[in-house]
């Protein structure tokens, strides 16, 4: 579980997180959403620990991340996975390299075991057979697997995703939300996946904060979210002509 | 100025961390010794032999007179390639090809977000990126710079073979005449300051890029502007000391 506690976030004279706390529970996508420019990129930054907060604390499993040093931090990074809105993947490795990473870093496993583990992560994925290659060599959506590979090569407790369906087309979005969900329930991982996508908002949103103007503005889960009076949210979910008529339909 | 030469000490002592494990980053040391070393080797060749002849013509074109010894070319061209041309212009080349190359790859790293996945996975990001490059420029640069001294001489002693000017046996004589070890300890000194500076400011540089792809080359430029600008400042201070 990960609680974040009256976080706020300051850049220069521009406040861009103002105290915000809420509870993310293990085996839920707990979803982050929000219009531009709200804060959903900074929290989620915040969470993770690249940015510290101005003030507020962060809590992995009752460990209060945002008071430890970077030797401290380590035991919790090795838990968590992250999938990055452009992947991420280190250009000069191979699929197979990009995963076994954090594996010969911070295991002593062999090189047969890393090998089958990475072998493992790729099938999950349905990447089977595309070690040796690299990633300019791969697809946006294969990219966006490989990715999700390499975060869950360490079997991580947490996993964030930022804006898993950027760049890509409506079927490689649903495939990528659906493995994201099913590793989120088989492994009782804790997610928080930041998106502005709305199939993944009414698809797998078990739990969603909305951000707007760098404040918790309403929290529900996407059973909740047709049927709410939050204007702002309303404007937001409900922009599009295509969620207004799936909307009337509800 | 002060704000970034304390990022940049603090940088320093970050990359120089205890490593999560010795092997990987040892691996990664290795990698970069190949890409500075072997990469940067015909560059150096070429510019040395190029820089020793020319050297060695000048010489004799400005001392032609009765009174003057031809084996003092030699002489002249050794001290000036070992004490300057060697260390100093093939620093300044290695600053272009080595230190921008680093540079560049660094700062894609960062706007690409790969240097974010390395700290999210608990990597110490400055110590996996930058001291390996810092490792191979200290021990690498030297090398290339004895080849680069070598070939320089080489050079010298194709241009007397060509010119006429100087015979080579005058030449020869000129190169092992009046010779003072000290200036090879000066030269040893300067390459492994100039590869810390190459591949530290570099590093840096690349590491603290902000923005996209035009950053990064701008990122790219800074390193190899700020590393001629110390190349040439640390290689007065040590000439001024050692000398």
């Amino acid at each position: 579980m990960i609680e974040i506690k009256d976080i706020y976030k300051t850049f220069g004279d521009n406040e861009v997180l103002k105290g915000i706390t809420a509870t993310f529970k293990p085996g839920k996508n707990n979803l982050i959403i929000g219009g531009s420019g709200s804060g959903k990129t900074t929290l989620l930054k915040c969470i993770v620990g690249l940015h510290d907060p101005t003030k507020g604390d962060v809590i992995f499993d009752g460990e209060n991340f945002t008071d430890m040093d970077f030797e401290q931090r380590v035991p919790i990074r090795t838990k968590i996975g992250m999938l990055f809105q452009n992947s991420a993947l280190f250009d000069s490795m191979t699929v197979e390299e990009n995963i076994m990473f954090p594996l010969n870093l911070f295991t002593n496993q062999t090189k047969a075991e890393k090998l089958d583990r990475a072998n493992f992560c790729l099938e999950r994925v349905n990447l089977t057979g595309k070690n040796k290659l690299f990633p300019s060599e791969l697809s946006g959506g294969m990219k966006k697997r490989v990715g999700i590979a390499r975060a869950i090569s360490m079997q991580p407790k947490y996993l964030f995703v930022d804006e898993p369906n950027s760049g890509l087309d409506p079927k490689t979005s649903i495939l990528i939300d659906e493995l994201i969900n099913e590793l989120t329930e088989e492994y009782e991982i804790t997610t928080v996946i930041v998106t502005h996508d709305m199939n993944s908002v009414m698809g797998i949103g078990d739990h969603i904060i909305f951000l707007h103007q760098g404040k918790k503005w309403w929290e529900g889960s996407n059973k909740e979210i047709a049927h709410t009076d939050n204007q702002e949210l309303n404007d937001f979910v409900f922009a599009s002509k295509f969620m207004q008529a799936a909307k009337a339909k509800l | 100025m002060f704000q970034s030469l304390g990022k940049y000490i603090l940088l320093l002592r970050l990359s120089f961390r205890k490593p999560e494990k010795f092997s990987v980053y040892w691996s990664e040391v290795m990698r970069e010794m190949v890409s500075v070393g072997i990469g940067s080797l015909g560059i150096i060749a070429i510019i040395s032999v190029f820089i020793g002849a020319v050297a060695t013509i000048q010489t004799a074109f400005q001392l032609v007179s009765d009174f003057i010894p031809k084996t003092i070319v030699g002489g002249i061209t050794r001290d000036s390639t070992i004490l300057e041309f060697s260390p100093t212009i093939s620093a300044l080349v290695l600053a272009g090809r080595v230190g921008s190359s680093m540079a560049s790859q660094i700062g894609t790293m960062r706007v690409t977000e790969q240097i974010d996945a390395l700290e999210i996975m608990g990597v110490n990001a400055p110590g996996y990126l930058i001291s390996p490059k810092i490792i191979a420029g200290v021990s690498m640069i030297p090398l290339l710079v004895i080849v680069s001294v070598i070939l320089g001489l080489t050079g010298g002693y194709i241009a007397c073979a060509a010119s006429k000017d100087v015979s080579t046996a005058d030449y020869i004589t000129g190169l092992t005449d009046g010779f003072n070890p000290l200036i090879v300890t000066v030269c040893a000194v300067k390459s492994i300051f100039f590869g810390f500076i190459i591949t530290s400011i570099c590093s840096y540089q690349g590491f603290y890029t902000d923005g996209g792809s035009l950053e990064v080359g701008q990122s790219a430029t800074r390193g190899v502007v700020w590393s001629c600008i110390m190349i040439l400042f640390v290689d007065l201070i040590i000439s001024r000391l050692l000398l």
